[in-house]
């Protein structure tokens, strides 16, 4: 019984991680960097929801919607500001611009809150489900993210199959150029693009503080670098990989610390990591391109 | 003869930068001796020592071979243990600490070499963001085993373990040297600004003869056209490899230099996590990629930019943040670049008329 409930906790950890990877994966699809600071948007998204339902006392439903709405408008400000002036060159260039965006919105919220950690009031007010003679038992909150995270990755693909934004994301991260030339706005595109993962990021942040209710300006960081991990791990340009890596990592993760040791955990993640992309140099589901001469 | 005044080229500008370090070391003798440094800012000289060796370090992996590493605080993680260990568990062998000093200097950068060479073999292997990514994590599964690494030392010999003090079985007089999470403590302090200098160019002459040698010249173009390298007859993986260890043992001479600069040594992530590899890798970046004497002026730079900047107390990361931003747009995007042209080409006009 204990195994199956470390699964769950483990499924539900791994959803989380599995909404930031979208967004990571879906970013690196499209602009082809790797956007640095997506782990602090979702603390800025923890941040807002905190704001708004502990310290102005509002309703958890708006605390979710201003979380979304801020980091929307926060990621495509971002977009804006300082990567697209850098758009086209060198990937490195980028990247490091990325970190300074992500130092900048920790050291905002370093200002803004302070560093003592705050305590995050859960969102989920479902109670929890006790299965086999309350052997099992399953927290609203885990129940909520699994749902929740099913829910964003069927639309999110229907969004990407279906709808013609969605179609477009596509062509352009297959090729910019011919994109361009069929007609397709790729500025516009990129900025949707950010505004949906920043959005995702925003959700993952609510969901991550009402599981581990600790709230600092460095909470993002860590799930931040292990999303992408899991993008990577899944083959990163890839949706579904992304929700693949991101549902094995958290399963691994919370069976080692159940099972091995808590503080070799990151260890281990980090090493079935390596494993696979020794074995499948562009992840799980990533495609293989060849070289041509 | 035009080989020959290349050649001379190359020494005149390696001797620049051999100059612009001693000059350093003596502006910084004459500071210290009129006594206007701040304590603070004579604690910072060995840390800039230690940056400016590990951004030196990286700039080979990243700049020469062109691999994008973000785990290279782990090598340094790597060399700051072996060494401090050695410096500990010698210390009844070898009673003067300078000596032990300098041997643990090369023990980091062997074991850090080592660590670089296994690393390398599956690392190198993979391309572009998933040999960063893999980098990274390497850093990261260094910096978590050492957390949970025990050694102890009694009249036996020494002990090992992965859990804890107790699991060690150590005699009554024994002495535990690594504590798991709480690292080393007690190393003796044996860096001095002076020491960080000499090793600084010691990096520099290593890694700048490297640069400009038949191997060096083998990595460059193995980084600039890996297909048409291969086809002239050069070995990528041994090159590669080369490189990559190259630049680990000098992150491991960095962590030597760092782990006897403090008196309890601990993996925390502040220190040997990701960060701290990103923090290198901002050296490197913002200084130029493959330009050794940029890496070393941006590390100098960037580590002391928030010691400068402590009146602001608590705005001063944030400056950091957006000096960063500002410098990577103004440096690399299109339109400054273009913006810059134009202005440089305004003025240059507006000499020319002055001078006529």
């Amino acid at each position: 019984m204990s195994f199956l409930s470390y699964l769950i906790n483990g499924i539900s950890l791994g959803s989380i991680y599995a909404i930031i990877a979208l967004g990571y994966t879906m970013v690196y699809g499209i602009a082809k960097m790797l956007n640095f600071a997506h782990g602090d948007i979702i603390m800025v998204g923890a941040f807002t929801t905190f704001t708004v339902v502990s310290t102005m006392g509002g309703n958890p439903i708006v605390g979710i919607l201003a979380a979304v709405v801020v980091c929307t408008v926060l990621g495509v400000t971002i977009e804006r500001v300082a990567y697209k002036p850098l758009r086209g060159t060198s990937p490195l260039a980028v990247l490091i611009t990325a970190i300074g965006v992500s130092y900048l919105l920790q050291n905002v919220a370093l200002l803004i809150f302070g560093s003592n950690s705050k305590q995050f009031t859960s969102v989920v007010t479902v109670p929890a489900l006790k299965l086999a003679d309350g052997q099992l038992s399953i927290s609203g909150v885990t129940m909520v993210t699994i749902i929740s995270s099913i829910v964003i990755m069927v639309v999110l693909t229907t969004f990407i199959n279906k709808t013609k934004i969605g179609q477009a994301m596509l062509a352009v991260s297959e090729d910019k150029g011919a994109a361009t030339l069929m007609g397709i706005d790729v500025n516009r595109t990129i900025a949707v693009t950010f505004a949906i993962g920043s959005a995702l990021a925003a959700l993952a942040g609510v969901l991550l503080c009402s599981a581990y209710p600790s709230l600092t300006p460095y909470t993002g960081s860590m799930p931040g670098i292990k999303a992408f991990v899991a993008a990577v791990f899944g083959g990163i340009g890839s949706i579904p990989g992304a929700m693949l890596g991101g549902i094995i990592l958290g399963v691994i993760e919370n069976l080692s610390k159940a099972y091995i040791s808590s503080q070799l955990s990151d260890a281990i993640v980090f090493s079935v990591l390596i494993i696979v992309l020794l074995v499948r140099p562009t992840g799980i589901l990533g495609k293989q391109i060849h070289e041509k001469v | 003869m035009k080989i020959k005044s290349a050649k001379s080229r190359v020494t005149l500008q390696n001797s620049i930068t051999y100059a612009i370090v001693l000059a350093f070391w003596v502006f910084i003798q004459i500071w210290s001796r009129t006594g206007q440094m701040t304590s603070l800012f004579k604690g910072l000289l060995v840390p800039i020592c230690t940056y400016v060796i590990l951004a030196v370090s990286l700039n080979l992996t990243v700049g020469i071979l062109g691999e994008l590493s973000l785990g290279h605080a782990g090598f340094m993680c790597v060399g700051a243990f072996s060494g401090a260990f050695f410096t500990k568990a010698m210390a009844d062998a070898i009673p003067s600490v300078n000596v032990r000093f300098g041997i643990a200097l090369l023990v980091g950068a062997a074991v850090a070499a080592l660590f670089g060479f296994l690393i390398g073999i599956p690392v190198l292997r993979l391309k572009g963001d998933y040999l960063a990514i893999v980098t990274l994590a390497f850093g990261e599964i260094i910096k978590n085993l050492i957390n949970v690494f025990y050694v102890g030392k009694d009249a036996n010999g020494f002990h090992f373990s992965m859990k804890d003090v107790a699991s060690l079985n150590m005699g009554p007089e024994g002495e535990v040297i690594i504590k798991g999470a709480q690292g080393i403590t007690g190393t003796p302090k044996a860096s001095n600004f002076t020491i960080g200098i000499l090793l600084v160019l010691l990096t520099l002459i290593i890694v700048l003869n490297l640069i400009h040698s038949r191997t060096g010249r083998a990595i460059m173009a193995i980084r600039d056209n890996r297909i048409a390298a291969e086809s002239v007859g050069i070995h990528i993986t041994k090159y590669k490899l080369l490189a990559f260890s190259i630049s680990a043992s000098l992150a491991g001479v960095a962590g030597v230099l760092y782990a006897h600069n403090l008196s309890s040594l601990a993996a925390t992530p502040k220190n040997f996590g990701y960060n701290m590899s990103i923090m290198i890798l901002v050296f490197v970046v913002l200084g130029g990629i493959g330009n050794i004497r940029g890496s070393m002026i941006a590390a100098v730079l960037l580590t002391a930019l928030p010691e400068l900047l402590r009146g602001l107390n608590n705005y001063r990361m944030l400056i950091y943040a957006i000096v960063l931003i500002v410098m990577m747009l103004f440096n690399s995007a299109p339109k400054a670049i273009e913006m810059r042209e134009r202005l440089f080409d305004h003025m240059k006009k507006k000499n020319r008329k002055e001078a006529a």
